[in-house]
């Protein structure tokens, strides 16, 4: 059973054909990886997919119903979380409050009840806010909670962006290259993090990576972008030892 | 009931009791100072909501207020009053016959500056920052034109005289009290944090799952309903409101308010907004003639300003910040300085 289908999605800007028909086909509970080099069009993937863009050309199904022309708020509400590449966490609020906003959706309340602080508001607050300790707890930043979202180090941002994304309750996480910055180390502790969370909170994940070593290890299956073109696809092993990969990747041997 | 909402109803009890002793020992003149500065504490707030926490640079402050203002002078004028003031043309027929107390005038002065606040927001709530300062300020002037030259229904230029001035502190301040009330509890719900993210980062609140233009749309209505609410407060301590008082200018001394005060700070906008009231009828002496004793200025009006566009630009560069930042004074922060204190003490 696949969770996300995209039907020969095409992103162009004008005269530049960013992706073109590209075919995504993610099973429920799997972790597949969109890979490429630099200027590939993986975000602009994400883009579609999370409806910043509308395609040009093509469908996306999500649970087998379209989302092309769903915006991006209904999208999330839907069950696709996303992170970002540049990190995009809400600064200057602390990490509780970063994870408590992604649940404003799942709310349900209305503003009146929660300014007047009626008895159903405080309920589902109190709730909310317990959900977000624990998945604090889970990702192992408890520690932080209380400290401004940017003063966390490097690492820790990253692993925010992810619990903040895991707590819009998702059925399909999008990790926009999550170890961009690591080094080795901290990036195969990342994949394992990333492994963690398919298994605690039952998501399927796509991964944007640029380094292929990092998402061998982890990833059933992957596709190969370059200029917007799907240029191959299969398990790491297949992938890795594909001709128009290694061309790709490291050029021709004239 | 826990400790901490004790202290919080006995530190309003306190303010309560303080305004009641100002409020029967001060003059008039004092009174109307203080009653300007509840009025200033609402307007600020509002803004602030707008700015501050949703981060909609929204200059038409003044707009909304004409609209609170006049709504609720037309509801509140007698029959008389109305045949007096509209004696160039008469005024229109299914508002000459209406009159309400002040409480209900001013609640549908808020109203309806809300619901006129979410109609021009609607189509302009997608443009940022500086594009939608110009086009805020452009609709507050729209408003205020649109009221000078509708005669039957605003008395055009001339304006409405004689109101009966319901302000008092209790009306002021009450509401202001109100006001900040509301503000904490907003900015703590649900809603109040989701502002604040579109704030810090629109693009990843809305993949957070956050519905941008209907946050948007609500704080700037919210926002528009209390700088309404403050132009009926105003136009009934004043007694007289022309359309050239919403000149841009009044928008300017409630954002002067906010950024004094620290752009997303209840507190900070709070104390700026007595500071700035107060201080801006302390140093009225400098619009007249000062004598330096070795040289004599002659009477500049409006030197006042002046002072405090000086001010506003230092803040702008050297203390960005304002008085508080984003931070508040709360019991927690007030708690953790006397902690501070007293382990300085004790090191000493």
């Amino acid at each position: 059973m696949s969770i996300l289908k995209t039907e020969n999605i095409t992103m162009r800007f004008g005269g530049l054909t960013a992706v073109a028909g590209l075919n995504l086909d993610i099973a429920e509970d799997s972790i597949v990886g969109l890979i490429g080099p630099n200027g590939a069009g993986k975000t602009t993937v994400f883009n579609m997919i999370t409806g910043v863009y509308t395609p040009s050309e093509g469908d996306i199904f999500f649970d087998g119903n379209s989302i092309k022309k769903l915006k991006p708020h209904l999208i999330t509400k839907k069950g696709i979380a996303r992170t970002f590449q540049n990190i995009r966490l809400f600064k200057d609020l602390t990490v509780l409050d970063n994870v408590i906003i992604a649940h404003h959706l799942r709310l349900d309340s209305n503003i009146f009840s929660a300014v007047m602080r009626l008895p159903d508001y405080t309920k589902k607050e109190s709730a909310v806010i317990q959900k977000s300790l624990d998945l604090l707890e889970d990702v192992g930043l408890m520690e932080y909670k209380d400290d401004k979202a940017s003063s966390l180090p490097y690492g820790k941002q990253r692993k925010l962006e992810i619990a903040r994304a895991l707590a819009t309750e998702p059925r399909l996480l999008l990790l926009d290259e999550p170890a961009a910055g690591m080094n080795p180390q901290e990036s195969i502790e990342l994949m394992e993090f990333v492994k963690e969370i398919r298994k605690k909170f039952k998501v399927s994940i796509l991964m944007i990576e640029h380094h292929m070593q990092v998402i061998m290890g982890v990833c059933e299956k992957i596709y190969v972008l370059d200029y917007g073109v799907n240029i191959a696809e299969g398990s790491a092993f297949e992938v890795q030892n594909n001709p128009k990969v290694i061309e790709a990747y490291l050029g021709v041997d004239e | 009931m826990k400790r901490e909402n004790i202290i919080r109803i006995g530190l309003i009890v306190l303010v309560v009791l303080v305004l009641a002793i100002l409020n029967s020992t001060l003059g008039n003149y004092q009174l109307r100072i203080l009653n300007l500065a509840g009025i200033y504490v609402v307007l600020g707030l509002s803004l602030n909501l707008i700015n501050g926490f949703a981060g909609l640079f929204s200059l038409g402050h003044a707009g909304f207020m004409a609209i609170g203002a006049y709504t609720s002078a037309l509801l509140t004028m007698s029959v008389a009053q109305k045949q007096s003031n509209f004696f160039v043309k008469p005024i229109v027929p299914w508002l000459a016959n209406i009159e309400m107390p002040f409480l209900p005038a001013m609640l549908i002065g808020g109203l309806v500056a809300a619901v006129l606040g979410t109609l021009i927001a609607a189509p302009i709530l997608r443009l940022r920052d500086d594009y939608l300062a110009i086009a805020t300020l452009g609709f507050s002037e729209i408003i205020r034109v649109i009221f000078t030259n509708t005669m039957s229904l605003t008395n055009g230029a001339l304006g409405l005289k004689g109101l009966t001035r319901y302000t008092n502190v209790p009306y002021s301040w009450g509401i202001a009290i109100l006001t900040i009330l509301f503000m904490f509890s907003l900015r703590r719900s649900s809603y109040g944090k989701a502002f604040m993210a579109i704030r810090e980062d629109d693009v990843a609140a809305e993949s957070m799952g956050i519905d941008l233009f209907k946050h948007k749309l609500l704080a700037f209505t919210i926002g528009s309903f209390f700088a309404g609410i403050g132009g009926a407060l105003l136009a009934h301590l004043m007694g007289t409101i022309d359309p050239l008082m919403f000149r841009f200018l009044m928008t300017f001394n409630v954002l002067l308010i906010v950024v004094l005060g620290g752009i997303g700070s209840i507190t900070g906008t709070v104390i700026s907004a007595v500071v700035v009231t107060v201080a801006m009828e302390v140093l009225r002496f400098l619009d007249g003639t000062i004598d330096l004793g070795f040289m004599v200025i002659q009477s500049v009006p409006g030197m006042r300003m002046v002072l405090f566009s000086i001010l506003l630009m230092l803040v702008v560069l050297f203390y960005q910040n304002g008085l508080m930042g984003r931070d508040e004074i709360t019991l927690d922060s007030m708690g953790k300085f006397y902690k501070n204190k007293i382990k300085k003490g004790a090191k000493s």
